[in-house]
């Protein structure tokens, strides 16, 4: 990586491959996750073969009251999180060759979340230290030997991915298993996955894979079903981590139409230059005001 | 029917071993219409909803962002002494051209004691403050953060020698080339944290972003020109005088129109902790320009004014950090604005 990035308003929407923008030259294809929700049971054995091969310390262990849902959300300490909704929405009845008196009123959705590795990754642009970096993966990696703890990677995140952890005072959140990648291997939590609801592989890939699969429910009916953080053209140009979901993206606690906050960067620091030219054109006309009272 | 059906009398293809025949795995459809519920399609042909359309939906009401870990008073302390320190080095640059020497000696010990201090903030918040110098491995426009602590970096030990300079009489060649230096800087120093904060998910800082550097150097400026008057005799704390009006002018202005422009959003900023801290802010900024105006021959009625004067520019700080933290908390100020963003756009 540069030791100077200047880089600075780069158009979300351009689809432009992260890993070369990140300045490697020859580099792997793209890899990410489709995570598709209408085959998760909520077995969360991602959560746990991710916070095992990662050896991530245990961080509470509550019942929430949230449907089966302990871990509440991602978080420093929590890289895969699955989401439990239980909603008075008509399913069961549905499930093809399962019996049921009437249509039902109840479905259960299930969704296992992660670390989006976004395109355009706010916490990669604001991180001060150059801690958080671009593998050539195309994914956003913390080193926990660079990190001081600023912090600024948490709020930046419009997905609330990445966060402190207490007592370590780092931030941290999903490798995709950089460790596991370069050895060929996939991430934990998808080899895990019983049911291949999380799915690995170059991102290319999992984008036709999850319009077949999209094209394959709209088909049969299932109209809800609807793919998130596939578009390159988002305000976060893609994720490399999307996901199809069976209701609105905020059902499951995510953004329904997050974007970069960098984008608008160039234009703050505009304003901030024209605020610090106010300020000197005010401290002239104190003076040249303070020259006739006195 | 298969032998085991008759057997058991069940017509279900759901068996031990999953469905009869297949292993659907990714494939598997999950509320496939199978012809049972026809009447369920009917409704949605219908368009009634199945579930009344809620203002807007969450997670549990679970905030969709995670919360700055930044902690109060680090990091609105920081904002409040940057801004102090930056206007403050203008107005000691300023005294010493136009020869008023204990405005000079006030504003640059002050501008050195904040822009320190706003340091030592800075590095207090950082869960790692050891490695406080990793800031300065790279150098990224991307980042706030990152020019921040370059300019810090610089403009810290600037106001350092010129304050010494000042205050001992010594070296004055290099005590005036670190005065301009510093006042070359300072307007940075005063503004930039407007970015460092606007720069985030964080809806009530982000949604901001075009007023909030006004409102940081009008701030800055007032609890400068406060600092002038707190501290310097009358007969030199004119500029201070000025500095303030113009100071309290633009903070309350650029307030204004931010809360007016941004809508719901704005919220926080009337509410709660953050809502107290911002009209306390806004009374102490009305009495102290008042109290400045009008006491200005009286040397008693300007320090009170410029106290007030430092404390609304504190408030309001304060008052901005804790608006962040509340809109960062609830997650209708990140779900509603989106959502009228997607309707916008169809």
């Amino acid at each position: 990586m540069a030791p100077v990035d200047i880089q600075i308003g780069r158009r979300p929407g351009v689809n432009t491959d992260p890993a070369t923008q990140g300045g490697y030259q020859d580099h792997p294809p793209r890899m990410g996750f489709f995570t598709d929700t209408s085959v998760c049971i909520g077995c969360k054995a991602c959560e746990v073969a991710c916070k095992e091969w990662n050896a991530i310390p245990e961080d509470g262990l509550v019942f929430t009251g949230m449907s089966m849902d302990n871990s509440q959300g991602l978080g420093a300490s929590t890289w895969r999180h699955v989401a439990f909704i239980e909603q008075r929405k008509p399913i069961a009845a549905r499930d093809p060759g399962v019996q049921h008196d009437g249509d039902g009123d109840f479905r259960w959705l299930m969704a296992s979340d992660v670390c989006k590795h976004c395109t355009h990754a706010a916490c990669l642009d604001v991180c001060p230290t150059g801690s958080l970096f671009r593998t050539e993966f195309g994914t956003v990696v913390v080193q926990e030997d660079i990190c001081n703890g600023c912090g600024y990677c948490i709020p930046a995140c419009p997905y609330g991915v990445i966060d402190q952890r207490k007592g370590d005072g780092r931030a941290w959140k999903c490798t995709l298993c950089y460790d596991r990648l370069s050895v060929g291997q996939e991430p934990a939590c998808a080899k895990n996955c019983p049911t291949n609801s999380i799915q690995f592989g170059p991102l290319d890939e999992l984008r036709e894979r999850a319009d077949a699969r999209l094209a394959r429910l709209h088909e049969a009916g299932v109209t809800e079903a609807r793919l998130y953080g596939r578009d390159p053209h988002d305000g976060v140009g893609g994720d490399g981590a999307f996901f199809l979901l069976l209701d609105e993206p905020e059902v499951y606690g995510l953004p329904p139409d997050p974007v970069v906050t960098t984008r608008d960067l160039p234009s703050m620091w505009k304003h901030v230059a024209a605020a610090a030219v106010t300020l000197i054109g005010g401290a002239l006309a104190a003076f040249a005001a303070g020259r006739r009272i006195s | 029917m298969t032998e085991l059906q008759q057997a058991t009398g069940s017509s279900s293809d759901v068996t031990k071993d999953g469905l009869r025949g297949v292993h659907p795995d990714r494939d598997a459809l999950t509320g496939v219409a199978t012809g049972k519920s026809s009447r369920l399609r009917g409704r949605q042909r219908d368009g009634a909803p199945t579930v009344p359309d809620a203002e807007f939906t969450s997670y549990y009401g679970l905030p969709v962002i995670n919360s700055p870990v930044w902690s109060s008073p680090d990091i609105p302390g920081y904002l409040f002494l940057g801004g102090l320190a930056g206007a403050a080095s203008l107005l000691g640059a300023g005294a010493q051209v136009t020869g008023r020497p204990a405005l000079d000696r006030v504003s640059k010990t002050g501008a050195f004691a904040a822009g320190a201090l706003s340091l030592v903030g800075l590095v207090h918040d950082l869960g790692r403050p050891s490695r406080f110098l990793n800031m300065l491995r790279v150098f990224k426009v991307t980042s706030p953060m990152s020019v921040g602590s370059w300019l810090l970096s610089a403009y810290v030990p600037l106001t350092g020698i010129a304050a010494a300079s000042a205050l001992s009489g010594r070296l004055p060649k290099i005590g005036t080339t670190a005065t301009a230096a510093s006042a070359l800087l300072g307007p940075a120093v005063a503004s930039y944290t407007a970015a460092l904060i606007s720069d985030t998910a964080v809806p009530a800082w982000h949604d901001g972003y075009p007023e909030m550097p006004f409102v940081f150097v009008g701030s800055g400026a007032s609890a400068a020109g406060g600092l002038g008057l707190l501290a310097a005799p009358l007969s030199q704390s004119a500029p201070a005088r000025a500095m303030a009006v113009f100071g309290v002018g633009t903070e309350l202005a650029s307030f204004e129109r931010m809360e007016r422009r941004i809508g719901m959003t704005a919220e926080p900023y009337s509410q709660g902790r953050a809502g107290m801290y911002v009209r306390a802010s806004k009374v102490l900024a009305v009495v102290g320009l008042a109290g400045a105006v009008l006491g200005r021959r009286s040397r008693v009625a300007s320090a009170l004014s410029g106290a007030a004067l430092l404390a609304s520019s504190a408030a309001t700080r304060w008052g901005i950090f804790h608006a962040g933290m509340q809109s960062a908390k609830d997650p209708k100020y990140t779900v509603i604005p989106q959502r009228e963003r997607i309707k916008g756009k169809q």
